[in-house]
């Protein structure tokens, strides 16, 4: 299971966090401090694996922007690093060409996609289609909402 | 900055009706959230940062207090609080307005004020206790959105306590029409059974529902939940293990969907999942394991592709076959794709291949030979997690003949990461572990310490370990171990002058004495602490550095010789007996210590029981100065030679006439960053020396090596040497080691050391009794009673005097007989017994005894005596006879 997803940037600038299991407020500034200092501070050419207490930490750098879980010990960490392109590709098909701006200033939205991918910190979806059919419809949703249209939407699922 | 926030904040009824976006378009940063996102990356300090979100914070706590707010522009001020809190800031008035927002908004509203919940609040938060009834409210509602998302915040967290509230509703969910709902529901319960397992006791077959469900999402779901149940009790699922082959190999197959595939594999997260579950069902089951042969076979062979999520399927895969009963077929493949994890020059490969490799070779150590040398070469990788994972490995391989090695790899690993760490850990070790430790240990340390150049991290490290020690001596001294007093006193003695400026050099010295005078320090701890303060003494000598050991000597001795003082505290008046410790002895004794062993009975107690020889080996060759600086100059033996002269110094000078030390291949291969590159010349390496048959190795040392010249080898070779000395002992050649181990080369710079310097170092720390025995006429029955009463038992074996016309055991005694003046009382078969008697010295007139006995080609004599520095003595002299006979 996943423990929590970190994004990050460059320097060291939470972007986004998902807390998959309750960890009190100061373990979480803590685990944020100890993981960008951990990740940042990696050479060059290392691999993409950390140890951090018992969990497996797993980062992969896109453009600026750091994308970091942690993991429980028997995970695949290779299959984390999928997780994590995973979403990336997710976030990309939502905004199309994304960038660290768009996690910036949508990043509710970022949450959004997040949550119809993973769920209590196991991959509920995989299905790049699925997920992003979902998050089209609640967008409608808004859409429709917007129009001020107050009637209830039953939405088309795949 | 602040007069543009003010301004907008003024703005802010106007403003917040543009603020939502539609669709997927980009948030223009002209809206509220953009502008306090831009106003903060204009900033330059981070106290400009925290006026200005204390500002927002400010303004957003007036409008959601505020009663004509409305939801819609609450969902947006929501926004801005959560990126306050990512910030590290509390917004925690705003908690109840999101879940306000999560009860009465509407469904878009609603899905902020869910997401706001799930990322302010925790379990336990009281506050969560508000929302249940909206959930239960939204996971009843007919709008599938609205339901959705009252299964994720219940996924993402939910109070235990009010689970069974909403059960039967998420439950009801599992039979819903619609496959998304169904998967959330399971993954709901999956929640709950891992935070109130009991509470999900009685819908275990609805789980099987799930798992039989005809959609392949819902049944990937049910699989959570199954992992855990079997990993907790497998017994109880064996049942399961056909449906789950089954359905591993219409995944391996192809038969799902093309939308479950990800980057054309099928399915890999469920391939995963179901290679885990298979991996807890067939552990140690024949029967299981049986069943699930051919698809984990098919797994391996269909996940060729060269992508990151194959190699992670075919990672699962080989975990799996290395987990349940073995199949040797399966097996033989699995290794074979270790292998390839292991050679891939993708370092994230590398790194699994070795984690892989660490947990086979728990089962089959000799997996790791093949790898050998990538093993070696990520010893010295640049990345710490592959050479922490390096040492795991090494780890799992250790054994009798290799721990000497890889000890030393891990510490060495240690004292490049993490300096400080490193100390404070060995001072607990040395600490708790104390006496009990290997010799080794200590050594090592120092040698870590000592090693390297004097570059400002050594020379830190080294400030941090004296000044760690000054402040122990500080306090209570007494628990401290015997070693660690010594390797204290060490360091002590070498770096105390790295601080020396910021206080009074003196107060080490005294710390020292204080030392010295206790009851509690051993003799040879005394010694050591001894040498210490002869160091301080000549420190400024001493830190001029590039002497030659002999020279470092002498002007110690110089000014230990010109100072009466000192000299008379540092070479107290002798009491060779130690009658002052009779009290202590007998009171230890009384509470049940075990009797003194002398250092050699020590040694061969140890030989006996590691069938190691552990015996100091001689030297042959004339050793020149040169080769005492492979070394440096602070080598920790230097004084680890000197505390054994109390009672050994008999053995270190007879080492250097009478034999030979087996280096065959040896050479300072060791250093600080791992392996030393060819930098000492040819004069400087140690000469191959000439094997000759050495009688102090005891008949169970190893064979003698095919000789190689141990200058000019390859630094592939000198790869293949570590290699040889890493993997010993694995594969069935567990017999031979290519090299000796690092604590050779020590012993032999002992050696080197010794041959120079003893006679310097004799003189000043402990003159040798000069002994001269005569025959003790005894009979045989006066000897058997004399024997018994004797407690001081040495053993040591003796090279045998061969003649053509007498037996060796009779050759041998009368050789000393002739030499040393002794009686032979009397030989029976291959037993002979010997006495003589003291005629000077402070043991005047006492006896000793010898009981000797022929054991395959050498001597074994036993010893006893009630002057214990007796036999030590006579011993010596024995040695020396029978060499030159």
């Amino acid at each position: 299971m996943m423990h929590f997803l970190l994004l990050f940037s460059r320097q060291g600038k939470l972007r986004l966090q998902k807390w998959f299991t309750p960890i009190p407020e100061r373990e979480k500034k803590k685990i944020v401090r100890d993981m960008t200092t951990m990740v940042l501070g990696r050479k060059p050419r290392s691999c993409n694996f950390l140890h951090w207490k018992d969990l497996k930490i797993v980062y992969k750098k896109y453009a600026s922007l750091y994308f970091c879980c942690g993991l429980d010990a028997e995970e695949n960490e290779l299959l984390a690093l999928e997780v994590l392109h995973r979403y990336v590709e997710l976030l990309d098909k939502y905004f199309g060409n994304v960038c660290e701006l768009d996690i910036i200033f949508n990043f509710e939205k970022a949450y959004f996609i997040l949550d119809e991918f993973l769920l209590g910190g196991e991959v509920q979806e995989t299905s790049k289609q699925v997920v992003s059919r979902s998050i089209e419809a609640s967008d409608m949703l808004q859409e429709a909402e917007i129009d001020n249209s107050d009637y209830d939407l039953e939405l088309g699922w795949p | 900055m602040s007069d543009v926030v003010e301004k907008t904040l003024s703005a802010l009824p106007s403003l917040l009706s543009l603020d939502s976006q539609a669709g997927a378009g980009k948030l223009s940063p002209s809206s509220k959230l953009g502008n306090l996102i831009k106003g903060i990356t204009e900033l330059t300090s981070k106290h400009e940062e925290e006026r200005l979100i204390k500002k927002e914070l400010e303004s957003i706590k007036e409008q959601v207090a505020s009663p004509n707010t409305t939801m819609r522009q609450m969902k947006e001020i929501m926004v801005r609080a959560i990126y306050c809190e990512m910030l590290g800031y509390q917004a925690s008035f705003s908690y109840i307005h999101a879940i306000k927002l999560a009860q009465q908004g509407s469904v878009l509203e609603k899905r902020v004020g869910y997401l706001a919940v799930s990322l302010f609040l925790n379990e336990t938060d009281e506050f969560l206790l508000l929302l249940v009834n909206t959930v239960l409210k939204d996971l009843q509602s007919t709008n599938l959105i609205e339901v959705c998302m009252a299964l994720t915040v219940v996924s993402q967290m939910f109070p235990k306590d009010m689970i069974p509230a909403i059960l039967p509703v998420v439950e009801e969910k599992l039979t819903h029409p619609k496959e998304i709902i169904r998967r959330k529901a399971v993954l709901a319960l999956y929640k709950f059974y891992l935070i109130a397992p009991n509470q999900v006791q009685h819908i275990h077959s609805k789980f099987r529902k799930a798992l039989c469900d005809k959609d392949p999402g819902v049944m990937t779901a049910s699989l959570h939940i199954y992992l855990q149940l079997i990993k907790e009790n497998p017994e109880s699922y064996k049942d399961l293990t056909g449906s789950m082959v089954t359905i591993l190999r219409q995944v391996v197959g192809g038969k799902l969907p093309l939308d479950f595939n990800y980057h054309s594999v099928p399915a890999p997260w469920l391939q995963i999942q179901l290679l885990r579950i298979l991996a807890y069902l067939g552990k140690e089951d024949q029967g299981t394991s049986e069943m699930m042969y051919d698809v984990l076979e098919e797994s391996l062979r269909r996940a060729e592709m060269n992508h990151n999520i194959t190699y992670a399927i075919l990672f699962e895969c080989v975990k799996t076959i290395y987990t349940v009963h073995p199949k040797s077929q399966l097996l033989e493949k699995a290794a074979e794709c270790i292998g390839n994890f292991v050679l891939s020059p993708k370092i994230n490969l590398k790194y699994l291949g070795l984690k892989a490799l660490t947990y086979v070779v728990q089962q089959d150590a000799n997996l790791a030979l093949p790898h050998q040398m990538t093993i070696i070469e990520c010893l010295d990788h640049s990345d710490v997690i592959i050479k922490r994972e390096t040492l795991e490995l090494l780890f799992r391989i250790t054994n009798a003949q290799n721990v000497t090695v890889i000890v030393e790899k891990m510490l060495e690993f240690l004292r490049l990461t993490y300096n400080v760490w490193f100390i404070q850990t060995m001072n607990s070790v040395f600490s708790l572990g104390g006496d009990v430790m290997q010799p080794d240990i200590p050594n090592n340390f120092l040698r870590l310490l000592a090693e390297g150049v004097d570059n400002v991290e050594d020379r830190q490290l080294r400030l941090f370990a004296v000044d760690s020690y000054v402040s122990l001596l500080q306090g209570e001294t007494a628990k401290l171990p015997q070693r660690f007093l010594q390797v204290i006193s060490w360091v002590l003695g070498e770096y105390s002058y790295l601080r020396e400026e910021e206080s009074d050099p003196g107060s080490v010295m005294r710390l020292l004495a204080r030392l010295l005078d206790q009851r509690h320090t051993s003799t040879e701890t005394r010694s050591w602490v001894l040498g210490a303060m002869t160091k301080l003494c000549s420190s400024p000598v001493y830190s001029g550095s590039l002497n030659t050991v002999l020279r470092q000597k002498a002007q110690e001795l110089m000014i230990l010789s010109q100072d009466t003082k000192l000299r008379a505290r540092v070479l107290p008046a002798e009491d060779s007996s130690l009658s002052f410790l009779d009290g202590y002895v007998s009171e230890a004794l009384a509470a049940g210590a075990a009797p003194y062993k002398s250092p050699h009975q020590r040694q061969e107690d140890l030989v006996q029981e590691k069938a190691l020889s552990l015996e100091p080996y001689g030297l042959s060759l004339p050793v020149s100065l040169s080769s005492c600086s492979i070394t440096d100059r602070r080598s920790p033996t230097l004084l680890s030679m000197s505390s054994g002269l109390s009672g050994n110094s008999t053995e270190l000078s007879h080492q250097e006439g009478s034999t030979t030390l087996k280096l065959e291949g040896v050479k300072r291969v060791w250093g600080k960053d791992g392996y030393l590159a060819q930098q000492q010349s040819a004069g400087e390496t140690p000469t191959p020396l000439v094997e000759l048959p050495s009688p102090l190795l005891s008949p169970q040392s190893p064979p003698s090596q095919t000789q190689k010249p141990s200058s000019g080898l390859e630094p592939d070779q000198e790869k293949r040497q570590l290699a040889s000395s890493l993997f010993v002992g694995l594969g069935s050649h567990n017999s031979v080691c290519l090299v000796r181990f690092p604590s050779t080369v020590w012993l032999f710079i002992k050696h080197c050391q010794s041959a120079n310097q003893s006679n310097v170092v004799k003189a000043l720390f402990k003159p040798l009794p000069l002994l001269l025995p005569v025959p003790l006429t005894v009979s045989t029955g006066d000897y058997g009673k004399m024997w018994l009463s004797f407690s001081h038992d040495l053993k040591q074996n003796l090279q045998l005097v061969t003649t053509e016309h007498q037996e060796p055991l009779t050759a041998t005694l009368d050789a000393l007989k002739g030499k040393l003046h002794l009686h032979v009382v009397d030989i029976i078969g291959s037993e002979g017994i010997v006495a003589c008697r003291l005629l000077q010295g402070p043991g005047q007139g006492q006896p000793c005894l010898l009981h000797c006995r022929v054991h395959a080609d050498s001597l074994a004599v036993w010893l006893r005596s009630p002057v214990p520095e007796l036999p030590d003595s006579l011993l010596y002299h024995c040695q020396k006879a029978l060499t030159e006979t």
